[in-house]
């Protein structure tokens, strides 16, 4: 068993659950790398900010998720849509501006959708995403499914107005929504402390009545537990329900930040000693679920699907000019 | 000395109402804040209360009269037993009110019959003399029958019927699942609005006006004007936002903006403006049919006024202009209450011998400038007519366009009517001077065409 979650033990994960999140962190991971070596080679451009050591999150939050539910993010959103089972392909190709990217070259980082895979997108006003997810579990409610929206903003968003006018409706209306924060300490520069009057932001939904509880954001097992819990009560039609993930972003805000907010000492406890993926790489080992060569093997046919992706974004031709004006609007 | 109760006026922009109900019989005693009748405008049924003790002595508007007008006296109060004779001291009774709002220029509809042949309309359609409002309404709850995706949400749109009474009697048609009442929270239903629409539903979602749009402007164009376009066109955003735009009366600076140009800028959406109620009608059920956003900008003004609709299912496309009254000496353009001057303006210069040809734009995005510059290059003048505030308006877009497209055509200026560069005043005197009116269109007209 693993260490408590303020709430039960957390269950240990089986072999094929421990794997399954250890081969999709990874992915995430080698995946942002590349994205990061492809912005300082300049084949991307604008802003692209990178998931590297929040990967546990959106992986053992998808690990409680059925078909037709939803998830829609903010602009940190490469790592939600490859956890959402979208192509790594795709996402590298529109993260370079190319036309079989999947907003066709004109989204960018900020902005993929696949509404096949539920992915909402991709919101660049920051909060912005927040009342959009409860208009999806606004919809599954209209319809009388039990299929759920996970919501996810940062720590920064989480002063912004529009959030609580959403956790209203939210609570008024029981809407199947889960509000996922990833407290990662920082918006862009600046530390919680000194942009929260208070930084236990799991309880910002006290004032509707919404429940709302701290997680370890570093452990998957522990993020799939409490998943599990507020998944399972929003399906059941008991509304809303506020998971606060404590996690860390290795890099900075963007890929130009040079984050002189924090001390480099800061980062490397953190990555030394609490990596999202190195405790899952450990248990793998302890248990025998996986020997040092399989994983190897593993690490290596990451390295190569994310090497595929990165080739196919530089080769793939950037869109026709004619798309310069298509899907402004759509024919009536 | 008795004293007169007068017909008051319930809301900034009420001119006439029903005295629908007295509760107290003459003889009889009353206090203030005694209820004493009940009247009903188009909006709502209001009490009257008493703000004077004294004998009902004489009612003079017997129950049940229509068309009160504001200030007419309706009963006679008589204080310490004094016999009902002339009143010498006139108070209004509670709820004190502001002066009536300045009369508004009601078109006469049979000039817009008579004028305006509607699209294309089969032989033989029965016409049905319909408010705005009602248009409004029978639009949304033909459409909410046609197709269960299609729901109401807003600020008073459920149990209070609407604050301007637009959705009256949806709710209990279309129960609380589907006509739904939101918090105060412009920015966060919208965003809930956008995000259901997002899930393949189509939301109407109505402003109480659009001033308070403001708050959700963000959601309105970074959510749903641009992720078509953000997803490469996966990701489609079929909904309706509506309510009253523009000036209404007497409500002062931050209750009276036209943002017609505003959204008419953003790519993404379409932006329609209808002035008659056939037009409203069949707009809006083009708009809810829509698979794109649409800001529809009523106006609060023409809610109360009547016109010919065609009976059915008759819908008007988006994006096409309508020559409503032909003419070969100068083109006016305008859109909303615009065209009450628009027309009333065409009416007088006709006296002058200017025929006028007057096109309602009806949609502002898009444009239908084929249709403007045919008729500026028949007239070789143009006047445009709309309530903003003048710079970079609507007037100042068809300007442009004109004088770069039609040039060699012009025979005169292009030429605005507009609202004033001002923040709307609240003295009666200052919001007239404020305000487009008949006169400034006439003034234009005879301006451009030397006369």
């Amino acid at each position: 068993m693993g260490k408590t979650n303020g709430h039960a033990q957390i269950p240990d994960f089986a072999k094929a659950q421990e794997i399954d999140a250890y081969r999709q962190m990874l992915l995430i991971r080698r995946f942002e790398e590349k994205a990061g070596q492809l912005y300082g080679m300049g084949f991307i451009g604008g802003f692209c900010h990178l998931y590297i050591g929040q990967e546990a999150v959106v992986v053992g939050m998808q690990m409680a998720l059925k078909q037709g539910d939803q998830v829609i993010t903010g602009y940190r959103d490469h790592g939600h849509m490859l956890a959402c089972g979208m192509e790594a392909k795709g996402v590298m190709a529109e993260l370079t501006g190319r036309r079989d990217g999947y907003s066709r070259g004109k989204g960018g980082s900020m902005h993929m959708f696949s509404v096949e895979r539920g992915f909402f997108g991709g919101h660049g006003i920051v909060a912005g995403q927040v009342p959009l997810g409860t208009g999806l579990a606004f919809a599954n409610k209209y319809r009388g499914n039990d299929n759920v929206c996970l919501a996810y903003f940062g720590d920064g968003a989480s002063n912004q107005g529009q959030i609580y006018e959403a956790f209203n409706m939210a609570k008024l209306w029981h809407l199947p929504v889960i509000y996922v924060i990833e407290n990662n300490k920082y918006g862009m520069g600046t530390s919680v402390e000194r942009a929260s009057s208070t930084t236990h932001l799991h309880q910002r939904g006290r004032s509707f009545d919404i429940p709302g509880e701290e997680v370890d954001g570093m452990d998957v097992r522990a993020v799939k537990a409490a998943a599990d819990r507020a998944v399972g009560l929003a399906r059941k039609g008991e509304g809303p329900y506020i998971l606060e993930m404590q996690t860390y972003r290795y890099r900075g805000h963007s890929m130009s930040d040079p984050a002189k907010y924090r001390t480099r000492e800061e980062v490397d406890k953190v990555r030394n000693e609490n990596d999202p993926i190195e405790l899952v790489r450990k248990r793998l080992l302890e248990h025998g679920y996986a020997s040092e060569d399989e994983l190897k093997k593993m690490d290596g046919d990451i390295r190569h699907v994310v090497n595929d992706a990165a080739e196919f974004a530089q080769a793939n031709p950037e869109p026709d000019v004619s798309e310069l004006y298509t899907d402004v609007t759509v024919s009536a | 000395m008795p004293t007169e109760i007068l017909m008051p006026a319930l809301s900034p922009t009420m001119e006439e109402g029903k005295l629908a109900r007295w509760l107290v019989a003459e003889g009889k005693m009353v206090k203030p804040g005694d209820v004493i009748a009940e009247i009903e405008t188009d909006k709502a049924t209001m009490e009257v209360e008493a703000v004077d003790e004294g004998v009902l002595g004489r009612i003079l508007v017997p129950a049940g009269t229509e068309g009160v007008k504001v200030n007419t006296p309706i009963a006679m109060i008589l204080i310490n037993g004094e016999a009902a004779g002339a009143p010498a001291v006139k108070a209004a009774p509670a709820p004190q009110s502001p002066a009536p709002a300045a009369p508004v220029p009601h078109p006469a509809p049979a000039i817009i019959a008579a004028h305006a042949p509607e699209d294309d309309l089969p032989a033989g359609t029965k016409m049905i003399a319909t408010t705005v409002r009602e248009a409004l309404r029978d639009a949304m709850a033909e459409e909410m029958r046609r197709d269960p995706d299609v729901f109401l949400m807003g600020e008073e749109v459920a149990q209070y019927q609407g604050a301007y009474k637009i959705s009256q009697g949806l709710l209990e048609e279309f129960g609380a699942r589907r006509v739904i009442d939101t918090p105060i929270t412009e920015y966060g239903f919208t965003g809930v609005g956008v995000g259901a629409a997002m899930a393949g539903l189509r939301p109407i979602v109505e402003f109480m006006t659009w001033n308070f749009a403001m708050q959700a402007i963000d959601h309105i164009i970074n959510s749903a004007a641009k992720t078509l376009y953000m997803s490469g066109g996966q990701m489609h955003c079929p909904i309706v936002f509506r309510g009253p735009n523009g000036a209404a009366a007497r409500v002062a600076a931050q209750h009276s903006q036209d943002y017609s140009s505003w959204y008419a800028h953003i790519p993404g959406l379409k932006v329609v403006a209808p002035w008659t109620a056939a037009d409203a009608k069949g707009l809006l059920k083009s708009a809810i049919r829509d698979p794109n956003p649409i800001v529809f900008l009523e106006n609060e003004i023409l809610y109360g006024q009547s016109f010919p609709v065609p009976e059915g299912d008759q819908v008007v496309p988006i994006g096409k202009a309508k020559i409503v009254r032909p003419g070969r000496d100068v083109t006016i353009v305008s859109f909303s209450r615009g065209m009450s001057y628009a027309m009333a303006a065409a009416e007088e210069v006709a006296k002058l011998g200017i025929e006028a040809e007057v096109i309602d734009l009806r949609t502002l995005r898009p444009l239908d400038m084929e249709t403007v510059l045919a008729s500026v290059k028949r007239t070789n003048r143009i006047v445009t007519v709309d309530e903003s505030f003048p710079v970079c308006s609507i007037g100042s877009e068809i300007c442009a366009r004109v004088a770069m497209e039609a040039f060699d055509y012009l025979d005169a200026p292009p030429t605005k009517v507009s609202g004033e560069d001002v923040p709307m005043p609240y003295a009666a005197n200052l919001e007239k001077l404020a305000l487009p009116n008949t006169a400034k269109v006439v003034e234009a007209v005879r301006k451009v065409c030397n006369r």
